[in-house]
């Protein structure tokens, strides 16, 4: 009775996992190897052609660019939202939580109408006569770069806040208290103890955006193609099974990797688990 | 974490966050009111008439319902299946392996894009399945780490020794589950169904691949309807979605308070 109600109960979501995720994913990995081509064919094609390496490296170029920026900016705003008495640090976090809460699709939207030829920028900078011709500023690198960094800074405060209020006042007062000026104490004492969720939220961020598709789609377009929009335009525009599967193979082995790499990294990096 | 002073660098530069979090939301809002055909800010003149406008088209009436039913139905399937696992992997945690709820983050691990793609390969063409019944699966496999993760986090702060109570007092598993657990995880239940439902009504990776003819989700629709019109009716609805958001926001406030995402 007790075994069945062990193993009885996680039982329905486990097959689900296995029979919807695990295998259908296992599926697309292991075609790839199965080419008559050879067992390497697709990956050679990936890798010899300019064009989808280049789609590779901007794609791994605009996450690490992303996560840079949102890992600064979201950790000084949740250092400072972490500072903040009860009722404004509650208004902030709301105010944080509602863009998260919005999708995708709205918040890329928003970028479209405030970066576009007629767009709320170019209007601005005209009218104050900075410019004197529209910028394109859409379909680059830096408008992709932008609306992901809009993505994922709520998210990225959210994870540092809970771990800076996580830091016991104790050690910052006792620091303090030995002689430690603040920065020194920012130094040796408070970012030490962020580390690891300065890890977490850095492995959230990469992932989240190389893997993103409705943000590239929207902003960067044909000419700022990232994987995931390569591999939908594989899959449903030009019917390259084979092409899309071999991508979303490259991308499992990637994020699965930096996800194990960097959550071992963070557990030995936490100095309040010893 | 402390409530000392805050340098007056540090404010300027978390208020000028808040202003590029919150500005683009305020621009769309602008847009959506604008009494011209293309997309504008500040809005020229009010009017209404693109929020009357979004309900004669019929495509974006069709793919809300879809997308409700299927959040609905989605959040609730995960549920169904995540509440059992998650009370088994907190009340047998000794005696159950590791991997079993390690399993269970699978489908936050797995890039989106590549799991929708999969599905669509394996099960809407593989197995025939009906599209709406994938995406209704695909949907509810998506939000299962909500269900088990954050029911699991109230699970693993109750006193699994008021059940053994009731049920050495006689009280049968079942009822004992329906009315001494459940309600002590209450909380947990109700953030996991809200986090779930936001993730599902928003999906644009896993959903472009399980939408087909006939039948499609309000996002994937909103971003077709981009493709062809860029006209204040897509900042219109995204100004129905923000109250959406903006009601969800008020019933996690009143039941669990906000905080609680920070934890």
């Amino acid at each position: 009775m007790k075994h069945f109600a062990r193993w009885g109960l996680t039982m329905p979501a486990t097959i689900a996992v296995v029979v919807l995720l695990i295998v259908p994913v296992a599926i697309t990995i292991a075609a790839t190897f199965a080419e008559p081509k050879g067992v390497f064919a697709p990956y050679v094609t990936f890798f010899s052609s300019g064009f989808r390496r280049a789609v590779l490296y901007r794609t791994l170029e605009i996450a690490l660019i992303t996560t840079a920026i949102s890992l600064t900016v979201g950790f000084i705003t949740a250092y400072v939202i972490a500072q903040m008495p009860g009722r404004a640090k509650s208004i902030m976090i709301v105010a944080a939580v509602f863009p998260l809460l919005t999708g995708v699709v709205v918040r890329s939207f928003a970028w479209l109408i405030i970066l576009g030829k007629n767009g709320i920028l170019n209007a601005m900078l005209i009218s104050t006569g900075i410019l004197s011709e529209p910028l394109s500023m859409l379909y680059t690198e830096g408008a992709v770069i932008v609306a992901m960094v809009y993505l994922f800074v709520p998210l990225m405060i959210l994870t540092l806040v809970g771990v800076l209020e996580g830091i016991p006042r104790d050690l910052i007062d006792a620091s303090a208290s030995l002689g430690a000026r603040p920065l020194m104490t920012f130094l040796q004492v408070i970012l030490p103890l962020a580390t690891p969720g300065l890890i977490v939220g850095a492995v959230l961020v990469f992932t989240g955006s190389f893997t993103s598709y409705a943000t590239p789609q929207l902003l960067g377009g044909e000419k700022q193609m990232m994987m995931g929009t390569f591999l939908y335009q594989r899959a449903m525009v030009t019917f390259d099974w084979v092409g899309a599967s071999t991508i979303a193979a490259i991308m499992v082995v990637l994020t699965l990797g930096v996800v194990l790499i960097m959550s071992r990294i963070a557990r030995r990096l936490n100095p309040m688990a010893v | 974490m402390m409530d000392r002073r805050v340098h007056p660098i540090l404010a300027a530069f978390a208020a000028c966050v808040f202003f590029f979090l919150l500005a683009p939301l305020v621009i769309i809002i602008g847009a959506a009111v604008s009494d011209t055909t293309y997309l504008t800010f500040p809005p020229q003149g009010l009017t209404l008439r693109w929020f009357v406008n979004i309900f004669q088209i019929e495509a974006f009436r069709t793919t809300a319902i879809t997308s409700l039913q299927v959040a609905f139905l989605g959040t609730a399937l995960s549920l169904l299946i995540g509440v059992p696992a998650a009370y088994a992997i907190n009340r047998y945690r000794v005696e159950l392996p590791r991997w079993l709820s390690t399993i269970f983050v699978l489908p936050i691990l797995v890039p989106e894009i590549v799991f929708g793609f999969s599905l669509m390969k394996s099960v809407t063409i593989g197995l025939g399945l009906p599209i709406f019944i994938s995406l209704l699966v695909g949907h509810a496999l998506l939000i299962l780490p909500y269900s088990v993760r954050v029911v699991g986090a109230s699970l693993a702060a109750f006193d699994f020794s008021v059940e053994e109570a009731a049920i050495s007092l006689g009280c049968p598993p079942l009822k004992t589950f329906l009315t001494v657990v459940l309600p002590n995880i209450r909380a947990g239940v109700i953030a996991a169904f809200i986090l779930a439902f936001i993730t599902s009504i928003n999906d644009v990776s896993v959903s472009v691949f399980l939408t087909g003819p006939g039948i499609s989700t309000l996002p994937i629709q909103i971003l077709a309807h981009m493709e062809q019109f860029f006209d204040p009716t897509i900042a219109s609805v995204s100004v129905l979605l923000m109250f959406v958001t903006v009601g969800v926001m008020a019933v996690v406030e009143a039941t669990l308070g906000l905080t609680f995402l920070t934890k």
